[in-house]
């Protein structure tokens, strides 16, 4: 058992050899996820499902397939990508909330993909998660004071009296009155509702604190208010956010840098300024040329990469880079080669074979040519 | 709180307290027979009447209320926490004890009509109030497993189950604290409904002559008693008083389980 795991660390200590992006170089990584894969299968391909007229072929769905980045202490990585790109999937595999498949998560030095069950749990105290759906992410049968109260129980921290003003104390940070503390779920708002899985992620003091779609549900007056919450408790507790959606703006509000999502693989990580005023993936491209500008005139003459098609299947992702079937500069090695997540300009990584440091737009770049397959500069994921 | 729901509860209340002290209210000793008091209408000295052998009628519905609720009651209980247990194991952990449960434990017994399975039991046991009650726990406890494994299922993928694994919370927790109490609420009525349910079994054995035997004061017992046409020409209330005495303890628990459902609903309860 013990052997095996130090087995598992050497090869994920191996793993971050090549040395990991940061904004200011000599940083050390709060979390290090590494070649990380969450396939779900889907069955099929035995002797009895060829009998019984199920698939001849396994199907397996590659929500994320090999996904290598760093959260550093303190900042606020954005996640974005559309429905079904596999970063909820992501988020949550990154807390063990489903099961990766294989790759590393290195959290001061433990590897939280390969901990047993029991080591996971203790970790759990510094790791937390706000939901999407701030109706479905309380027990409706739980006051809220059992709800923010309940990791006090699970890890321990305190009972009684002291248990009763830790949950005040947090209600208070949230904006919340100590005096609902009996009350039910049922008779708060969303955006209130939103402050209880708040106060609860922050209850056991954690140091990671995944955000999957905190405000997507909730109406667009009370997502500023959730999002400034989180900002300020991000200042107050020096909390480092994953910060995950779909809403673009949102993202950029929040981030200090981004990562861009395509059906399981990351193709864009860089500053968000830097993200928003100059994507090097077409794919990232189009996306951002899809945020409307609040300027009037600015937005008559906004040009829009309008994509063909739709997201092909995760059940059977294409060849070589997954966006090929859908981008504006396909040539022949797209088909079959997989583009790693390479540095482009400095720390601003992006998957595609037909940029590289020497000639980074696409635009610009001669027909048919591929400089990327002959980049030596620093790669974080194939 | 509606009020067939509070008909229900008063009567099954009514029931309870009937059962306690038969003793005390019976006007008559059950077993006593007076063949010079054959048929005898209801009056003020039998109010239900006499029957064929002139016992009184009214003493035996009062008798008949202790095997009712006794049966049900053990029934309900056995089957509820042995098929509660087997579900939401089931429905939690999955995998192939979930398969081989709910593929092939719960077709079995399911694809048995279920009175015929108990009329085999005791056949094959043997007839008595024991067996019987045996019989409709072995047919019993699917419905509350099934029920729950299908509970468990879908709440264990809530979002808040997520949340409790997040925070740490342990296996047990998570199944006791966080799944059961928001799986658990059809199984009231599922109880309820199975309380009705078993007051009618054992009175249809009894009638079949498979339950409790003569001359136990069983209201299926007195049923059977009554069902030959001398008795249903003379003295129809020998048919109708414990027929009513069924009719109304399986409506008041059917009402009782409605009611229920909507007062442990918090939702329900704030409006």
């Amino acid at each position: 058992m013990s052997a095996q795991q130090t087995g598992a660390t050497t090869t994920a200590t191996t793993m971050v050899m090549p040395p990991p992006l940061s904004r200011a170089e000599g940083v050390e990584p709060l979390i290090a996820v590494r070649d990380f894969k969450v396939h779900f299968s889907l069955g099929g391909g035995t002797v009895w499902d060829k009998l019984t007229g199920g698939s001849a072929v396994k199907r397996v769905v590659k929500a994320v397939d090999g996904v290598s980045f760093d959260i550093f202490p303190g900042e606020t990585l954005g996640l974005v990508g559309e429905s079904g790109c596999g970063k909820s999937t992501l988020g949550r595999a990154i807390l063990r909330l489903t099961d990766p498949t294989s790759g590393h998560v290195l959290f001061r030095g433990r590897d939280l993909a390969h901990l047993s069950p029991r080591e996971m749990r203790a970790e759990r105290r510094h790791l937390q998660m706000i939901f999407q759906d701030p109706y479905a992410s309380l027990n409706p049968r739980m006051t809220v004071g059992q709800i923010i109260g309940e990791p006090l129980d699970t890890f321990r921290i305190a009972t009684g009296r002291e248990r009763e003003a830790r949950v005040r104390e947090l209600m208070e940070t949230v904006g919340l009155s100590p005096r609902f503390v009996k009350r039910y779920p049922h008779e708060f708002s969303g955006g209130q509702r939103q402050r209880i899985g708040i106060a609860r992620a922050l209850t056991a003091n954690p140091d990671f604190i995944v955000a999957d779609e905190p405000i997507s549900a909730l109406d667009v007056s009370i997502q500023a208010q959730i999002m400034n919450l989180m900002e300020r408790l991000q200042r107050e507790r020096n909390l480092t956010y994953l910060f995950i959606s779909h809403d673009l703006r949102a993202i950029r509000h929040v981030s200090d840098r981004v990562a861009v999502m395509y059906l399981g693989k990351l193709v864009e990580l860089a500053d968000a300024k830097t993200v928003y005023d100059d994507p090097l993936m077409p794919y990232t491209r189009a996306l951002i040329s899809a945020v409307p500008v609040p300027d009037p005139e600015v937005e008559a003459t906004r040009q829009r990469v309008v994509l063909q098609g739709d997201v092909p299947s995760p059940i059977n992702p294409p060849p070589g880079c997954r966006f090929h079937t859908r981008c504006p500069y396909v040539i022949q090695a797209c088909k079959e080669h997989v583009p790693p997540l390479a540095e482009i300009k400095p720390n601003h990584f992006a998957a595609c074979i037909r940029i590289s440091p020497d000639q980074p737009d696409i635009e610009k770049v001669a027909p048919g040519d591929a400089p990327g397959l002959k980049n030596s500069g620093r790669v974080i994921a194939q | 709180m509606n009020r067939l729901a509070l008909f229900g509860l008063i009567f099954v209340i009514v029931l309870v307290l009937v059962a306690i002290f038969a003793p005390l209210i019976a006007t008559h000793d059950v077993g006593a027979t007076d063949l010079t008091a054959r048929y005898l209408p209801p009056s003020a000295a039998h109010w239900f009447g006499t029957d064929a052998t002139g016992r009184d009628i009214f003493s035996r519905v009062v008798y008949g209320a202790r095997i009712s609720l006794r049966v049900g009651l053990i029934v309900v209980i056995v089957s509820a926490v042995v098929g509660t247990v087997i579900g939401a194991l089931a429905g939690y952990y999955g995998g192939w004890v979930d398969r081989i449960v709910s593929g092939y434990v719960f077709n079995v017994f399911l694809a048995f009509p279920g009175l015929l399975l108990a009329i085999a039991m005791v056949a094959f046991l043997g007839a008595g109030l024991n067996k019987l009650i045996f019989a409709l726990c072995i047919i019993g406890w699917v419905g509350y497993a099934r029920l729950l494994r299908g509970q468990v299922l879908k709440v264990r993928e809530y979002d808040f189950v997520q949340a409790a694994r997040a925070l740490g919370a342990r296996d047990l927790r998570i199944l006791f604290v966080h799944i059961m109490p928001n799986a658990i609420q059809p199984l009231i009525v599922q109880a309820s409904l199975g309380m009705a349910g078993a007051v009618l079994a054992e009175a249809s054995l009894s009638f079949l002559g498979l339950g409790v035997p003569p001359p136990a004061p069983s209201w299926g017992v007195m049923l059977e008693e009554a069902r030959d046409l001398a008795t249903l020409q003379a003295a129809p209330h020998a048919l109708i008083f414990p027929g009513i005495a069924i009719a109304l303890t399986v409506l008041a628990f059917n009402f009782l389980g409605d009611g229920l459902r909507e007062y442990l609903d918090p939702r329900q309860r704030a409006r």
